[in-house]
């Protein structure tokens, strides 16, 4: 410490600098390998499959595989099924969901801890428990097998997330803008369609996003309430088991490609959506 | 049926209202009556199912289930993936949630390529690393390359490699939903803590176990919370993966119910599962008990 200037602070800093970086880039190759290597085998030959040292580089890309799982029997349907679910579901969700979190955000009534202790309890209900009673109840009542049963369970499960986002999503929305609208003279009803609305949407719209996805993704309760009518992953995952290797790749593409989009959509609201929403 | 009743009406705080019920209630209601039905309802079926058969209350299903060859496995490897996995993901998570912080070249970059996970599925996981791990995978490939004889990771005899794979893949898919709250949580609290502990020269690690995660434990609870339901109810990696070489017990529900057509098991398997995530909710709960709790933020 006798030297007038000490230059290892310095020195150590920019060290440390360059290993954050070089984590950084680590966990991201960590990210990505996986995903590119997938889009390697689903868009390989199936001969290409087949040899033993796999090409690790794009060599001889071609469509095949996909343009085969693509026309196996029940993938198209399965695709249109998906969408169907993934839009009921976020309307369904949002109909009854967004009100709710309208209330959350705006009033204070009696019940309101219990209502939102509750709700953080759904979020701890399994898929599991709900499907197979569920499906008794769908054969009685004569859904089972639809794709209503799936939205009606894929909306049971959504419901808590979408009402406590869109909830936080209002409280962002401040309360005077609100209050100015009704002093000019608007219906509550004309405040909130005006004013408020435009101003949630962005949020909401991330919000059903997110209740699109976790549909979309959804494989358990589709399974269990469906025979013909699958949802993909569900069609996927019934046929794993005597489908040839190419088959599943090409599945787990379709798959992850959905994924990528939905991220690069809604990167903005990751964290506002999962920050203040959650508690 | 009628498991919670709609919130009385009786509030004080909120914006001019003239209505006689609360416009509160009549927002709330539709969700009430939703979730009691759809959720509600089938937690009470799905008990009377596992312990009621025509001729009233049985334990035979559970007996069923217990004796099951694949039950015990099941178990085993479901909490055993949970203990190994939930502290790494957390470490990595938080790892990655303050390398995030420092704003490193490219973060925001870095963060969408670490939130990707996020939307998929557990099934979409398993597929791709078999894509690597298979015998004649991506994984066997590189290593030849480097003239080393792979092994078989996903044989059935191989337990050890079998659940290093499962686990690597949830790893991989799952830690960006803790990244995602620790990061949220991370953007609730101010720097100025961080920086008067540097000043009075804290090093890295008192200022992460003194400010930091003291701080962050409101998410963190919330994280381990969602984070550990959502691991018990792991099984399409596994069943991507390793057929049913790896037994997972939602796994197990799935090849009761499908494959070998007995709902009454497959419910009460599935109560095993509800009854442990209850447990572990409360569990963390209490441990991470936070004052100024209750409420939304």
């Amino acid at each position: 410490m006798s030297t007038p200037v000490d230059t290892t602070p310095i020195a150590r800093q920019k060290r440390n600098r360059f290993l954050l970086q070089a984590a950084c880039i680590a966990v991201s190759l960590f990210m990505l390998i996986p995903i590119y290597l997938i889009s390697l085998a689903a868009l390989s030959t199936r001969d290409s499959l087949n040899q033993f040292p796999l090409s690790l580089l794009p060599t001889n890309l071609s469509v095949e595989t996909l343009n085969a799982f693509l026309g196996s029997t029940g993938i198209f349907g399965a695709l249109g099924n998906s969408l169907i679910v993934g839009l009921g579901t976020l309307l369904f969700a949002a109909i009854i969901g967004v009100p709710a979190g309208y209330a959350i955000a705006r009033y204070s009534f009696k019940g309101k801890d219990p209502y939102q202790l509750f709700l953080l309890f759904t979020r701890a209900l399994p898929i599991v428990v709900l499907s197979v009673p569920l499906a008794r109840l769908f054969l009685t009542v004569d859904i089972y097998d639809t794709t209503y049963a799936v939205i009606l369970l894929h909306t049971a499960l959504a419901l808590p997330t979408t009402i406590l986002i869109s909830a936080s999503v209002f409280l962002s929305v401040p309360i005077d803008v609100e209050e100015a609208a009704r002093l000019f003279g608007c219906t509550p009803l004309g405040a909130f369609g005006r004013v408020v609305l435009p101003m949630a949407l962005p949020g909401l719209a991330a919000a059903s996003i997110f209740t699109f996805v976790m549909s979309w993704n959804e494989v358990l309760g589709a399974s269990i309430l469906t025979l013909d009518h699958r949802t993909l992953p569900a069609q996927v995952l019934s046929s794993l088991s005597d489908s040839p290797l190419a088959y599943r790749f090409a599945g787990g593409f379709a798959l992850v490609i959905p994924s990528i989009i939905f991220i690069a959509l809604m990167r903005r609201y990751l964290t506002n959506m999962w920050g203040s929403t959650i508690r | 049926m009628a498991v919670e009743a709609p919130p009385t009406p009786a509030g004080t705080l909120a914006p001019p209202r003239r209505r006689k019920i609360p416009p509160a209630v009549l927002l709330i209601a539709p969700s009430v009556v939703f979730m009691a039905l759809l959720l509600g309802w089938p937690v009470i079926q799905g008990i009377l199912q596992a312990f009621r058969d025509e001729n009233g209350f049985t334990l035979d299903f559970v007996t069923r289930m217990v004796q099951d060859p694949y039950f015990w496995p099941a178990v085993r490897n479901t909490l055993l993936l949970i203990v190994v996995m939930i502290p790494l993901q957390f470490a990595f998570a938080i790892g990655m949630a303050l390398m995030l912080r420092t704003n490193p070249r490219l973060h925001k970059v870095h963060f969408f390529v670490w939130a990707i996970p996020l939307a998929l599925s557990d099934l979409a996981a398993g597929l791709v690393w078999l894509a690597i791990f298979n015998d004649r995978g991506y994984l066997n490939s590189a290593l030849s390359l480097f003239g080393i004889e792979g092994g078989s990771w996903l044989a059935y005899d191989n337990q050890a490699s079998m659940f290093m794979c499962v686990l690597i893949a949830e790893l991989w898919r799952a830690t960006s939903l803790v990244l995602i709250i620790v990061v949220a949580g991370l953007q609730g609290i101010p720097k100025d803590y961080d920086e008067a502990a540097q000043v009075f020269g804290a090093t890295f690690w008192q200022r992460l176990r003194h400010v930091t995660l003291p701080l962050l434990k409101p998410s963190l609870q919330v994280a381990l919370i969602l984070r550990t339901i959502l691991a018990f109810q792991t099984f399409a990696v596994a069943q991507a993966l390793t057929g049913q070489n790896f037994p997972l017990v939602v796994g197990e529900t799935y090849r009761w119910y499908t494959g070998l057509q007995n709902p009454n098991v497959a419910a009460a398997l599935a109560l095993v599962i509800l009854v442990v995530s209850m447990l572990t909710s409360i569990f963390y709960l209490r441990a991470l008990r936070d004052k100024n709790q209750g409420g939304l933020r």
